[in-house]
């Protein structure tokens, strides 16, 4: 019999790729009193570690993932549920739990993981998650992909229709670049956006996506409903034009770690896989044509060529400014460039990646900012 | 996009993607296609086991069957190279390169340093290495080590499919003479491998598991008994690093040595010949290199000193097998380990 006032706390789905995780420690302790948001425990997967935090209130009745065992993605690893409930019925309840099987072979994901869309720009590989609601575009930074949302993407998708693209020269899309300046990239996302048949849409963008979302919505205001500006671009001259040397100019796993390790403000979460799966990406011909152009054209001598933040300003998009305080490749004082006349946000122990660092707090704040902008 | 398929296909794949790139870009060897003149398929072969099926449709007579006669069509390989093409020359199997000796050792890598840098020899001699496939003495010899001797000549033994299109599509494309060694055991091995070209430069291993307890070097085929031992031997709660070189000249040294000032302890794991191999020539650099953060003797792991075998039971008791390289580890993390002798 089903309790509905147990809640079960079950091994999360990071991307569309992960199939297990390990969980590698609590940070609660049974008996601790839950709220939304708390820090339940951290998970590893071979991509990157991360913190699963509370999406409900209550008692932490059972701690049932032992730390340092693989666990299916929905398996159940903890139980939350007020004081009052009975202790047999919670047992009764974690005998009874299964792992939903059909979950990941049934009709609701039979679909493909990844579309390619046909257009002006070339093929460009996206993904598309959630059915309702407004509709919401990620667009990530220079040389990330499309999975650098693994964490924000299904959050948004619940109250939304999300796509996250491989911006050209990205990920799997197309690696010609035909104008690698703003406005280029600017033009390829407005012509994906057509292709798909999205008139509008909340962007979010993340470092050089921020700065390519806010020329869009100088350019074609009516195409963005709201911004949401990660650790963005385009907010002043400052960028750690190390970091950019140093990515465009890695070809071995030696190279690439430390400067991967410049984005996080915990150096630990760079995982092999992420190492390894950049360095695939960077192998792929013409992708260093690519991030060369890119990073001459944006970041020309260690500064940034675009400022953006006065349009933006005057422009009066509903807007909101997120950051990692321990950013180091773009400096958090960036966000206060738009104080005056946006949300903004800097959020502690986090660097650069901070949808990724701090998922649940950056996740929240979006959904937040999309709901009011809608 | 990438999809899986296999080391055969990724090869076919990046030989397919380099003549489609560059027109100068030829293949050669002995049944590489295999049947055109004749009823039926034109490319009945493709390749003694198929590896070059299908190319012949797509590219033509850029691709040539050569007389069964290594001494001239190498040779012609390597000549053609010199005067501005890019030949992928097939050997079969790499066994049969004593008849060419002259071609590949004292012509093809000699011609930059002797002609003052201004001649590039820009060939790949590919073919099959290694035993296991019920081929006998001849036909089953990992002799990497030979060509890895010889300064001039670049040597590649891939392990994976994906790694055997990107080393392959750098062969190809690197001005010097290649000898791409193919582990004729690993052909149907699958992994995600990109559609899209991607060339992987030489010179730099792959870690393909972190560890702190102990290093375990290898390449080709024995990179995967590699990874079964340090799966066993996590099970006893020691963490082994595994090294897969991908290229064995040039040779990452880098990782080699930085890995075993870590662990203190290396097993250098070579199907080939005991002796003068990569294992000796790894574990005398290490001794000479970093001797200091040796906690315990260097294990080496090979093939014993006799032809392969052609009784498949001893065959199979012939290529170094995770049990022996587990063992191997253990030997150096035992107390004695410091003073433990050959296996």
């Amino acid at each position: 019999m089903l309790n509905e006032r147990i809640k079960p706390i079950v091994m999360p789905k990071w991307g569309l790729s992960m199939s297990e995780g390990k969980v590698t420690g609590w940070l609660k302790r049974p008996g601790s009193t839950i709220s939304i948001g708390d820090e339940l425990l951290e998970v590893e997967t071979d991509k990157i570690t991360n913190v699963v935090e509370a999406g409900e209130t209550g008692v932490l009745r059972r701690v049932l993932g032992e730390p340092g065992t693989v666990y299916p993605v929905k398996a159940l690893i903890a139980v939350l549920a007020e004081p009052d409930v009975p202790d047999d019925d919670i047992d009764a309840f974690i005998n009874a739990y299964a792992v939903p099987v059909s979950e990941d072979d049934g009709e609701a994901d039979a679909g493909p993981q990844y579309h390619t869309a046909e257009t002006p720009a070339g093929t460009i590989r996206y993904a598309k998650r959630g059915e309702t609601g407004p509709t919401v575009l990620l667009v990530h930074g220079f040389g990330g992909d499309l999975d650098n949302w693994l964490f924000t993407i299904d959050a948004l998708a619940e109250k939304a229709t999300v796509y996250a693209l491989d911006l050209p020269g990205h990920g799997q899309s197309n690696k010609q670049i035909a104008d690698p300046s703003l406005s280029g990239l600017s033009k390829a996302v407005l012509g994906f956006l057509d292709t798909v048949g999205v008139e509008r849409a909340h962007f979010v963008g993340h470092s050089m996506g921020g700065a390519v979302s806010m020329r869009t919505a100088l350019d074609a205001p009516g195409r963005v409903a709201s911004l949401s500006l990660i650790a963005s671009a385009g907010l002043g001259e400052q960028i750690d034009h190390g970091y950019i040397q140093g990515f465009v100019g890695a070809t071995s796993r030696r190279d690439l770690k430390p400067v991967l390790e410049t984005l996080f403000a915990d150096r630990g979460l760079v995982s092999r896989q992420m190492v390894d799966d950049l360095l695939k990406y960077k192998r792929l011909d013409g992708v260093d044509e690519a991030l060369r152009a890119l990073s001459a054209s944006l970041f020309a001598e260690g500064r940034q060529a675009s400022v953006l933040a006065s349009g933006i300003a005057d422009a009066r998009t509903p807007t909101l400014v997120v950051w990692g305080e321990e950013d180091r490749v773009i400096p958090a004082d960036h966000a206060q460039a738009l104080a005056n006349t946006a949300q903004v946000a800097v959020i502690p122990g986090a660097g650069h990646m901070v949808q990724m660092e701090a998922a649940g707090k950056v996740n929240a704040l979006l959904k937040d900012h999309i709901a009011k902008a809608n | 996009m990438s999809r899986k398929i296999s080391m055969k296909q990724a090869i076919n794949e990046a030989l397919d993607l380099e003549m489609r790139r560059d027109p100068t870009v030829i293949v050669m060897g002995e049944d590489i296609v295999g049947g055109t003149g004749a009823q039926g398929e034109d490319d009945a072969w493709g390749g003694v086991l198929g590896v070059t099926k299908g190319l012949y449709a797509k590219h033509g007579d850029r691709l040539m069957d050569t007389p069964l006669s290594e001494s001239a069509y190498i040779g012609a390989a390597v000549g053609a190279a010199a005067c501005g093409l890019r030949p992928v020359a097939e050997l079969m199997f790499l066994d049969f390169m004593g008849v060419c000796f002259d071609q590949i050792f004292n012509q093809a890598a000699k011609f930059r340093y002797m002609f003052g840098g201004k001649a590039e020899t820009p060939v790949v001699i590919r073919g099959m290495v290694g035993a296991g496939f019920r081929a006998a003495a001849q036909h089953s010899q990992m002799l990497t080590p030979l060509f890895t001797h010889i300064p001039g000549l670049k040597v590649v033994c891939p392990s994976n499919a994906y790694d055997a299109k990107g080393l392959l599509i750098q062969s190809i494309r690197d001005n010097d003479p290649v000898i791409f060694c193919e582990h004729k055991n690993l052909y149907g091995l699958e992994c995600e491998v990109p559609a899209e070209s991607y060339a992987i430069p030489f010179g730099e291993a792959n870690v393909l598991r972190d560890g702190d307890d102990v290093t375990i070097v290898s390449y080709g085929l024995t990179v995967h008994r590699a990874m079964e031992a340090a799966a066993t031997l996590a099970k006893d709660g020691t963490e082994a690093e595994v090294i897969d070189l991908r290229t064995l000249s040039p040779i990452d040294w880098d990782t080699i040595v930085e890995s075993v000032e870590r662990t203190g302890r290396l097993v250098v794991v070579d199907e080939a010949h005991p002796r003068c191999n990569l294992a000796t020539d790894i574990a005398a650099f290490v001794g000479q290199n970093a001797f200091g953060a040796l906690k315990a003797g260097v294990q080496m792991v090979t093939a014993p000193h006799t032809p392969v075998p052609f009784a498949p039971s001893l065959e199979d008791l012939y290529v170094p097998s995770a049990d022996t390289i587990a063992a191997a580890a253990r030997r150096t993390l035992s107390p004695k380990g410091a003073r433990s002798i050959a296996a």
